[in-house]
């Protein structure tokens, strides 16, 4: 018997895609386009005076030699705040996944962090890290006498923002790291085995082949993340400071908006923002992912 | 059908019961203790007459709060009194959105004499010509807290005067004496901008921007890399340099911290932190004093104020004007102003309220209380010293906030920093003001 339950009308599918538009319609096109009015208007905060002022806020934006070290400041944070969570992620899974016995209680302990907030992780980090009344700080301080202050210190300050970011990154990256490695047929790396492969090279030349597409989507939503996200932190931890040494393009964009109430500037800031990830994504997708095996 | 109607019917009684008195819609961002105090007054209102309901409601700390005023004018859903914090009085001043509380009073029949308030509190909240443009609502201002035990150990004579500032000079040797003694750190200091070179600057009566301290015109540019402070900030650094002087961060929370832990003997701060070290400190005993001044001040002026001010929004009717005017009234009378000072610790705004105050004994049993009064009263404001009135003077802190962590940290001289910081915050002045061109 054949199934023939297919329907005539042209318009149902559009109606049934309806909701999902609409939603994205509301929640993204509609304020993206809003600020994009905004990036090139002057107004004031009530909105009693809007000028069209063409680009001037992307030339001020520009020229501004703090905005281009925020750009600076970004790409270092999230290219660590990347790098220190996929590999500890990605190290953590291999050992995980070799565990032999309570796997199910070590996979879901290590789960934990990734319900944290943002927030809450920078201010747990800043109970260990803050030199004040940070436990760690008063510690090493103490028994090491290293110097140690993020309040004061540019790169201290940097160390202690990616620590708190990357953390709680490290969980999502070992959930996807690990369901990878699950799907990797224990024949092949018996077969390594059998031919004298070290564990090492069984990862290397294996393992690490065979995630390359988990690895990829990782990369891409670590760096949205640590471009987005990790806002929180940065809010508790060091209010992008100590002289502006944390203070990243979303946190700019906050700041100068919210609280400064500068809506034009601001507004032009969220639209670099935006075309920067986009320019990330494009780039990635382009050309680091020929390098990527879907093995099948 | 019967069901219907009597459900209509009593839908339309209640909504005539709910007419009865007038809604006066008040957003702030006092939480907590504050909090329970600012719903105390509301209910006292309230309960004294039955023309209107004042409903408070908290909108989140003071950004959060103006950000929720301005989001509600756009959506034309404003409420009628919105309590905005003294760096964006500018900002509300020039909005147009505002209804300037000395023309509600006036027009809802209330003839304020304005010269029974504090006047150093009124003047940051007046116009160029004297007007007063919103209602002093929280305000309090910066003194200097010390550890008694500490200062007895290093051998330093105390406790200080409560009234005559020591300089900064003296400062210097006492915590030159606590360092030597053991301790840690000299001195602390919260909201560096506002207390080392907003009220730094109010007190030695130095101008921190040209136009009087921008009243006089929207033109301003800063002026605070002259020499005076930069002296003041270098010899801070020098200070940092051999740990008289600790940087602990932008806000309080670090500063307080090292005072609580004594590992600062000195710590500078706004007078609500009274309450919270009260609370805090039970291992040894402190007390306050006014800020240091410079040898060569002979006649320190007075401080200046913080905290946030009552705004009136623009679009109601003129019944609920009535209301607010008449709950503005309400907050500022004696019994209302001794009851939030005496539970808060901000500022009686009246001079009324105040000497109350003192007849009754309490400043003797509460002489921590008085320390920022008499600093901030000791001299009629001038035009320099009455406060400042800048446009995104919240990112102009800011840029100052920044430029002195680098001057801390040595990245910059205390020259460049400043310099650094008036050239900045000069081209956020310059965009402020094209917006309002």
């Amino acid at each position: 018997m054949v199934k023939r339950s297919f329907f005539t009308s042209k318009f149902l599918p559009y109606f049934l895609i309806l909701p999902q538009v609409l939603v994205t319609v509301t929640f993204f096109y509609w304020p993206a386009l809003q600020g994009l009015a905004q990036s090139v208007m002057r107004s004031d905060p009530f909105g009693q005076r809007n000028t069209f002022i063409w680009l001037e806020n992307f030339i001020a934006l520009f020229k501004d030699p703090l905005y281009l070290k925020s750009v600076g400041t970004t790409l270092i944070f999230s290219i660590c705040v990347a790098a220190v969570s996929i590999s500890m992620g990605l190290f953590i899974a291999t050992m995980a996944n070799r565990a032999l016995k309570a796997k199910a209680l070590i996979r879901t302990m290590l789960i934990w962090p990734y319900a944290v907030a943002p927030a809450i992780s920078g201010i747990l980090w800043l109970f260990l890290l803050h030199p004040s009344y940070g436990v760690v700080a008063i510690a090493i301080k103490r028994w090491f006498g290293i110097d140690w202050n993020p309040v004061l210190d540019g790169k201290d300050a940097m160390f202690m923002v990616v620590m708190a970011s990357a953390w709680k990154e490290i969980s999502y990256n070992f959930v996807f790291f690990i369901a990878g490695m699950q799907a990797i047929p224990g024949s092949l790396i018996e077969a390594a085995a059998m031919d004298g492969a070290s564990p090492f090279r069984r990862f290397w030349k294996i393992t690490l082949p065979l995630l390359s597409p988990t690895l990829f989507f990782l990369t891409v939503m670590n760096i949205i993340y640590s471009f987005f996200e990790t806002f929180g932190v940065i809010h508790m931890m060091t209010q992008g400071g100590p002289g502006g040494a944390t203070n990243i393009l979303v946190y700019k964009v906050y700041q100068d908006g919210f609280i400064g109430l500068n809506l034009g500037s601001s507004a032009a800031q969220s639209i670099v923002l935006m075309s920067l990830i986009i320019v990330i994504t494009v780039f990635q997708f382009k050309y680091v992912e020929r390098k990527v095996q879907y093995a099948g | 059908m019967v069901g219907v109607v009597v459900g209509v019917a009593l839908i339309s009684f209640a909504g005539q019961a709910l007419a009865g008195p007038t809604t006066i819609n008040w957003w702030h961002s006092m939480k907590g203790a504050r909090g329970e105090v600012a719903a105390t007054m509301i209910k006292a209102f309230n309960d004294s007459q039955s023309d209107y309901v004042v409903v408070g409601a908290y909108k989140g700390n003071y950004d959060e709060a103006i950000n929720a005023g301005v989001a509600a004018y756009r959506a034309k859903k404003q409420p009628h009194i919105i309590q905005a914090f003294e760096v964006g009085t500018g900002t509300m001043m020039l909005s147009g959105a505002v209804y300037p509380v000395h023309k509600l009073m006036k027009e809802a029949g209330y003839n304020i004499d304005w010269s029974r308030y504090l006047q150093p509190v009124l003047s940051y909240y007046m116009d160029a010509n004297g007007d007063l443009m919103s209602m002093p609502f929280n305000s309090s201002t910066p003194v200097m807290y010390y550890n008694v035990d500490l200062f007895k150990k290093a051998g330093i004579p105390a406790p200080l005067s409560k009234t005559e500032p020591i300089t900064w000079d003296e400062l210097g040797e006492i915590t030159a004496k606590l360092v030597k003694s053991g301790v840690p750190g000299g001195m602390v200091t919260g909201w560096q901008s506002w207390t080392q070179v907003e009220n730094f600057s109010a007190i030695h009566n130095i101008p921190f921007a040209t136009r009087a301290n921008g009243y006089e015109g929207l033109d301003c540019e800063l002026v605070i890399n002259n020499p005076k402070v930069v002296h003041h900030i270098a010899q801070l650094k020098t200070w940092a340099d051999d740990k008289r002087f600790v940087y602990a961060g932008q806000k309080f929370q670090g500063p307080k911290a090292e005072f609580i832990a004594q590992n600062a003997g000195v710590y500078i701060d706004s007078i609500s932190a009274i309450a919270k070290l009260q609370k805090a400190v039970n291992d040894f005993t402190w007390d306050a004093a006014p800020l240091p001044v410079e040898s060569w001040m002979k006649e320190p002026q007075n401080s200046i104020i913080g905290g946030a001010s009552l705004w009136v929004f623009k679009g109601h009717s003129k019944k609920e004007y009535k209301g607010v005017a008449a709950f503005l009234k309400h907050l500022s009378n004696p019994d209302m102003q001794i009851y939030w000072h005496k539970e808060t610790g901000y500022f009686p705004i009246t001079l009324d309220a105040y000497n109350i105050l003192k007849k009754q004994g309490y400043y003797e049993e509460n002489p921590l209380k008085e320390v920022g009064i008499m600093q901030l009263t000791r001299r009629d404001p001038t035009k320099i010293s009455r406060g400042l009135r800048l446009g995104y003077f919240i990112q102009i802190r800011n840029i100052i906030n920044e430029e002195l962590e680098l001057v801390w940290n040595g990245t910059k001289t205390p020259q460049a920093g400043l310099d650094d910081a008036v050239k900045r915050s000069n081209m956020k002045l310059r965009e402020f003001e094209k917006v309002y061109k």
